[in-house]
């Protein structure tokens, strides 16, 4: 098994959408939640993802695919 | 000696072991170094740093990594020249500029990364690692070859060849990523987790950040231990901006500033603003990837990330890591974030190089434009002192000021000279 940290960063029309419920149901995804902020102009969620390697790929994509934006906790590595 | 306690989460404040960590383990918030003040404060003085060497290594006493047997390629004590004659261009009588582009490897990473190795032969780490578009490549590769150790250097590989030759030429492994800029940091990621290296900004991160303090206490220490009214800095991730600012409450409460009574630093050491502490911090981003700003300006609790579009490489991170402590600042601090149109950023780069000598890359093109606003716009009087840093060497990104090449061909004879030169004069 895999874990991975990400944040989700939900644009205004994905706010009230089931990304995560969803995530972790069609992708057979353990979702762990540990910071959170949702407001009506934009929500974000720092959560961890364990399951496999492959379901966290396929998921991870799925949820960019909604418009939902996905980054390492971790901020950009690539430095100038 | 180290005079540190250990790690500190600075979301949820729960306390770690002074080891290669980065994240909290209960929040997944960032983790900072937590000093022993009580202890710092017995043990340093203005003579103490005076005596000290020439290097950010007189301020060990506030560095992370013991200052006994440091790293140090001589990074550090750049000068801080009075700009008359920019000033003059600008309007401003009490301009400086902090020209860090006279670090060893010609930016400001020399500072975060001489902390990093340092810390990371304490760590007994053998390799030194990165992934950079440019300056951080070169500086940890020279710092790793000065202390003995293997480096690898990760650059995508469309990265100009010059930047590839200033980092190649300490001898580092370097792995040419082919993909996009997502895919170079999801790789980079993936490696940070899975190997033992000391990745200086990944598992380093807490100690490889305090190396910018220094900018901070040079730009006191060389004001005769007195504060700027203003200050513009370059922001990519934004820890450089924040750790100015950490720099200058440091000193106050310490009692190390002129005329500043010093003061406890309270519970949250990193949060530490001592009242006297008035310098503005003006944060400047380039137009393409001004992520910051963009939530400064549009008053949101939180930095949404962009994909950076911008010739300021050295300042093209799309989500910065520190982006909301950064906005703290601006705010504790009564300063302004701008960012600067592209077409901007090459005219800042020659404004500074024909009133002042000094060439810079884009970040500091990007700072000179941002100075230039802030004075045109009264954000900065006349007479307030103020600092301009300059981060980084022009010979890195010649590409982007091409345009200002203006050669008069000639023949090899005087009449051809003379013909050509009157016509210049005319």
């Amino acid at each position: 098994m895999f874990s991975k940290r990400y944040i989700f960063t939900f644009p205004p029309h994905m706010i009230t959408q089931s990304v995560i419920y969803k995530l972790g149901k069609d992708f057979d995804l353990e979702t762990n939640i540990r910071r959170a902020d949702i407001r009506e102009d934009m929500g974000w969620v720092i959560l961890e993802l364990i399951g496999t390697e492959e379901e966290i790929i396929k998921g991870i994509d799925w949820v960019t695919s909604t418009g939902v934006r996905v980054d390492s906790i971790n901020g950009d590595l690539v430095q100038g | 000696m180290v005079f540190i306690n250990g790690l500190k989460c600075r979301e949820c404040g729960r306390d770690y072991p002074a080891e290669a960590l980065n994240v909290c383990e209960f929040c997944f918030g960032p983790l900072e170094v937590a000093y022993d003040y009580s202890t710092i404060r017995e043990a340093i003085s203005r003579d103490q740093i005076s005596n000290g060497p020439l290097s950010i290594w007189r301020y060990k006493h506030l560095l992370p990594a013991s200052g006994e047997n440091p790293v140090d390629i001589t990074t550090g004590m750049t000068p801080l020249m009075k700009a008359g004659n920019l000033g003059k261009e600008l309007g401003l009588n009490n301009l400086y500029i902090k020209n860090d582009s006279v670090n060893p490897t010609f930016s400001f990473k020399d500072r975060v990364v001489s902390v990093a190795c340092t810390k990371a032969i304490e760590f007994g780490y053998e390799v030194l690692s990165c992934a950079s578009t440019g300056n951080l490549a070169a500086s940890v590769a020279a710092h790793a070859a000065r202390a003995g150790i293997k480096s690898v250097v990760f650059i995508p590989a469309d990265l100009e060849k010059g930047k590839v030759i200033n980092a190649s030429i300490y001898g580092p492994t370097i792995m040419a990523i082919d993909g996009n800029y997502d895919d170079v940091n999801r790789l980079c990621s993936e490696i940070a987790d899975n190997y033992p290296w000391a990745f200086v900004n990944v598992n380093m991160r807490p100690y490889y950040a305090e190396g910018s303090k220094t900018l901070g206490y040079e730009v006191a220490e060389q004001l005769d231990w007195q504060l700027p009214d203003h200050v513009v800095v370059p922001a990519a991730s934004g820890a450089m901006f924040t750790k100015i600012w950490k720099g200058f409450n440091e000193l106050a409460c310490l009692g190390l500033l002129d005329g500043i009574e010093g003061m406890s630093f309270g519970d949250d050491q990193n949060s530490a603003h001592h009242p006297s502490v008035t310098t503005k911090m003006h944060m400047a981003q380039a137009f393409g990837c001004s992520p910051i700003v963009s939530a400064w300006v549009n008053n949101q609790q939180r930095v949404i990330p962009v994909k950076p579009s911008t010739i300021a490489k050295s300042l093209a991170i799309g989500n910065p890591a520190d982006g909301i402590y950064a906005l703290k600042v601006i705010k504790e601090s009564n300063g302004s974030a701008t960012a600067t149109p592209e077409s901007s950023i090459a005219e800042g780069i020659a404004l500074l190089a024909r009133t002042e000598g000094i060439f810079t890359e884009t970040a500091g093109g990007v700072s000179i434009a941002v100075l230039k606003a802030l004075a045109e716009s009264g954000a900065i009087k006349p007479d307030e002192r103020t600092v301009v840093y300059i981060t980084g060497n022009g010979l890195k990104t010649q590409e982007v000021v091409e345009s200002y090449v203006n050669t008069v061909p000639i023949t090899a004879t005087m009449d051809s000279f003379e013909s050509a030169y009157s016509q210049l004069q005319s």
